[in-house]
């Protein structure tokens, strides 16, 4: 017996010392990618003579990334459940074209904006549940519902519209999809982008809820094992419908910053937004089989994207190009994190 | 042909020295090990002793840090799987290596499809499957779909499978692990057949009785080192189970608490459960305090009469009263919320999530308990499942620690941590020690009779004879979906029980 208690100390003991090793070693990563990533940053600001890392293009880059990060704060719930979500790019443009056709007849302006706002995140949110639901209830694979709400949703928008943009005249609206907040000129830019800070605020408060809330517990444990978490007592239902109605309703939100902007609801807005958010999902470090992942490496992953097509446009890039170089990138950057896992992870 | 005992002084593959380390873990440590043609050769060890390295190793998954192999006298280095194949060894996992949308005769020739031109030759690939299943003496229907296959017949496919490259060394794990005794028997003899043609077998099993009536020979392995080899006429139960844990373990099964009072109302009545199909009419009682063992074969009605019982699958009609009150859960949440938690037999599919932390899973069906303002308290888990860490003597280095890297043991103790969490009043254990050490089972056995003490009504579904009548203060047995007989203590013998089992007493 105490043999046996000896052995168990000394084990965990081991294993103790094993993982403060793995720590250090991580840590010491790390500090080396910093580094990495530092002198890089350097090497392209030269590059770009200097306007690469200008206040102005920093925030300019955090405004382009904006729509897709929103997204793919959506997509990640769903990712990680092992599920997926292919019809938020139709999304933006019904909600899109729903919120400038609600604003249209509206003579006051911040009624039109709340009622602009209810109407973009329900009909998302709505659309998320009728994605959800049959999951849920008849098993079909999400890639099939959201495929069908995909052509559904852009069929819809034509039909609304008739195929014509509809113009928005609502400066309150603009304002709060695509206004500035001024500073006061402290960094040389003309103000912080609302929707910069729209993205930061889903973006952290998505982090909050995967990390810090029974849902978000949830959502892991159905992704980890969605037989376990239902014989655990989780309404593995409730969430699944949940991850799409969160993923609905932030394709309306994002639908918004990109109507605002454009000034007007147009059809044929978010078309392919659903791959770009994909993957910036997936280069943040989400498994596509569920269980895995972050908001964190997601909001990376959409600033990898973001950042890329910058310097691609600063260093003049052809248009063609600048697709292959998007692809290699991410093709890679999932190999070098399959590789990493291979070789650095634990038996 | 040789006969069995003729090549005795040949082994036809030697291990010497094997050394294989992990960080962290020295898997492997200098061990020996030989196979004979014509012979089985049982491998032996808690988890954790080395024993899958081996076979890794073995199986060319695995490049060993030291030492020599020899096949036939030749030295050799194991390069990959395939090489392994073409040296004559086949490794039979648990979980078997089949594609379920295949017909049984094309998984057997998998990969090895006989062609004629650029089309295969079905005639052909049916007549060498077929051949090979009458070498083995066994009856698989060729054109059936694996997936509608009993777990029985899948591993006679694994074998034909193994005979198919021409195996002369096939390694089982745990080959018994998902068989009815009269399915175990069947294996026996196909293992039989097998020695007879000069195949060699190595037996990995936890279940000893399983090990002294096939193997002649037994190698005990613990801590990645060998501790013996013998011939098992040499050898007792006591005294390999002394060699695997390094103590004796006096009796396998600890003393029962003394039988509650029946006279009450019971935890649990269930009366004419049925689901069309699986089980029909079932009624039984559990009162506090009781440790029910329902004995049965695989496919008895067992596991859906506990599934229906805690919410996990529906039934057609009949009825639970839970203290005397009507229940019926719709789902898992229901049952939990009662205060009825279920242990599947199934712990890495079913009981835990593989991927999170130890306090990630054990707090998974009480979050709420731990969530204040919509915040889940991550210091409040830690101390609840640290102090569960420690009263179920789970071995790992923090709560941290993901599952997945926890032996079959420990994976165990963290899924009744789960409902030990918030004292589930009836837990419903469903092979509660299947493949897990020797050492490890006999603390989930005390595990259980503490809780029984503690006024835990327990229903415990096992394969195990041994175990449903060691640790039982009431047996029911169920064959065919229904009960067909219930033993007090002290009356449950195996002849009995094992007759109704089978069905020899309803005659």
């Amino acid at each position: 017996m105490a043999n046996l208690q000896a052995k168990a100390t000394a084990e965990t003991q081991a294993a103790a010392a094993e993982t403060a090793k793995k720590r250090r070693r991580s840590a010491l990563r790390t500090a080396g990618l910093v580094a990495g990533l530092v002198v890089l940053l350097g090497v392209l600001n030269g590059l770009t003579h200097g306007d690469f890392l200008a206040p102005g293009n920093v925030v300019n880059v955090l405004r382009q990334i904006s729509v897709n990060a929103i997204l793919a704060a959506g997509q990640t719930f769903v990712i990680i459940t092992a599920g997926i979500d292919l019809s938020v790019g139709s999304l933006i443009a019904l909600t899109g074209v729903l919120m400038a056709g609600t604003l249209s007849g509206q003579p006051s302006p911040i009624f039109g904006l709340f009622l602009a706002i209810a109407v973009g995140l329900g009909v998302g949110g709505i659309a998320g549940a009728i994605n959800g639901v049959p999951v849920v209830k008849l098993g079909l694979a999400p890639f099939i519902t959201t495929l069908s709400m995909m052509l559904m949703a852009r069929g819809l928008a034509f039909l609304y519209t008739g195929g014509r943009p509809i113009e928005i005249n609502n400066d309150m609206f603009n304002f709060a999809g695509a206004g500035l907040i001024s500073v006061g000129h402290i960094f040389g830019i003309p103000g912080i982008p609302v929707p910069v800070i729209i993205m930061l605020a889903i973006i952290l408060a998505g982090h909050f809820v995967l990390t810090q809330t029974r849902f978000g517990r949830y959502v892991f444990a159905i992704g980890g094992n969605e037989e376990a978490a239902r014989l655990s007592g989780i309404n593995v239902g409730g969430v699944k419908v949940g991850v799409f109605i969160i993923s609905g309703a932030l394709a309306g939100l994002a639908s918004l910053l990109l109507a605002a902007r454009l000034n007007s609801g147009i059809p044929q807005s978010g078309e392919g937004y659903e791959l770009q958010c994909i993957a910036a999902v997936v280069v943040g470090g989400t498994s596509l089989f569920g269980g895995r992942g972050s908001m964190g490496g997601t909001f990376v992953g959409a600033l990898l994207i973001g950042v890329l097509y910058n310097l691609m446009n600063l260093l003049n890039v052809q248009s063609y190009a600048q697709e292959v170089v998007l692809g290699a990138v991410i093709l890679s950057a999932l190999l070098l994190d399959a590789v990493r896992r291979r070789f650095f992870a634990p038996r | 042909m040789p006969p069995a005992d003729a090549p005795a002084e040949s082994p036809y593959m030697t291990m010497r020295g094997i050394a294989k380390s992990y960080p962290g873990v020295r898997a492997l440590d200098g061990v020996d090990f030989d196979v004979r043609c014509g012979e089985v050769h049982a491998l032996v060890g808690e988890n954790g002793a080395g024993k899958s390295t081996l076979v890794k190793i073995l199986a060319g998954a695995v490049h060993p840090d030291g030492g020599s192999i020899e096949v036939e006298g030749k030295p050799v280095i194991i390069a990959s799987p395939k090489h392994s194949q073409a040296l004559g060894i086949a490794v039979i996992h648990q979980e078997f290596n089949l594609v379920p949308q295949l017909s049984a005769a094309e998984n057997v020739m998998l990969g090895r499809e006989p062609t004629r031109g650029p089309a295969i030759d079905w005639k052909e690939l049916y007549k060498q499957a077929a051949g090979l299943f009458a070498r083995l003496g066994v009856d698989v229907p060729l054109l059936a779909l694996v997936r509608t296959l009993s777990v029985a017949q899948q591993q006679m496919i694994e074998i034909a499978k193994a005979l198919s490259v021409k195996a002369r060394v096939i390694f089982m794990d745990e080959p018994s692990a998902a068989l009815s005794g009269r399915e175990v028997e069947h294996l026996f003899e196909i293992i039989r057949t097998l020695t007879k043609q000069g195949v060699g077998i190595v037996y990995i099993s936890h279940r000893l009785d399983e090990v002294f009536a096939i193997a002649d020979r037994i190698t005990v392995f613990r801590d990645g080192r060998l501790v013996g080899t013998d011939d098992a006429k040499n050898l007792t139960q006591d005294a390999v189970i002394k060699l695997m844990v390094g103590r004796t373990l006096e009796a396998h099964f600890p003393t029962l608490p003394l039988e509650p009072d029946r006279t009450g109302v019971p935890l649990l009545s269930v009366r004419n459960l049925t689901t069309a199909g699986r089980m029909h009419d079932v009624s039984l009682d559990v009162h506090q305090g009781e440790i029910l063992g329902i004995a049965g074969l695989v496919g008895a009605g067992r596991t859906s009469l506990l599934r229906a019982i805690c919410g996990a699958d529906s039934f057609d009609s009949g009825s639970l009263l839970w203290k005397g009150a009507a229940l019926h859960p719709r789902s898992p949440h229901d049952a939990i919320a009662a205060g009825l938690a279920l242990v599947t037999e199934d712990r890495k599919t079913q009981g835990l999530v593989l991927g999170m932390t130890i306090r990630e899973n054990v707090t998974l069906p009480h979050l709420a308990e731990f969530t204040h303002h919509g915040v889940v308290s991550r210091l409040e888990e830690t101390a609840a499942v640290s102090r569960l860490a420690a009263e179920l003597r789970i071995r790992a280095p923090s709560i941290e620690q993901i599952v997945r890297a926890l032996s079959g043991g420990n994976q165990q103790k963290v899924v009744l941590a789960k409902w030990l969490l918030e004292r589930a009043e009836l837990i419903c254990f469903d092979e509660p020690t299947r493949g897990i050490d020797v050492g490890a089972k006999a603390e989930i056995y005390d595990l259980m009779v503490g809780l029984a003490k503690a006024g835990t009504g327990i229903i415990m579904v096992s394969s195990e004879l041994p175990e449903v009548l060691g640790m039982s203060m009431r047996v029911v047995v169920m064959r065919g979906g229904g009960v067909v007989a219930e033993f007090k203590r002290g009356e449950a013998t195996q002849d009995a029980v094992a007759r109704f089992m089978t069905g020899a007493a309803a005659a």
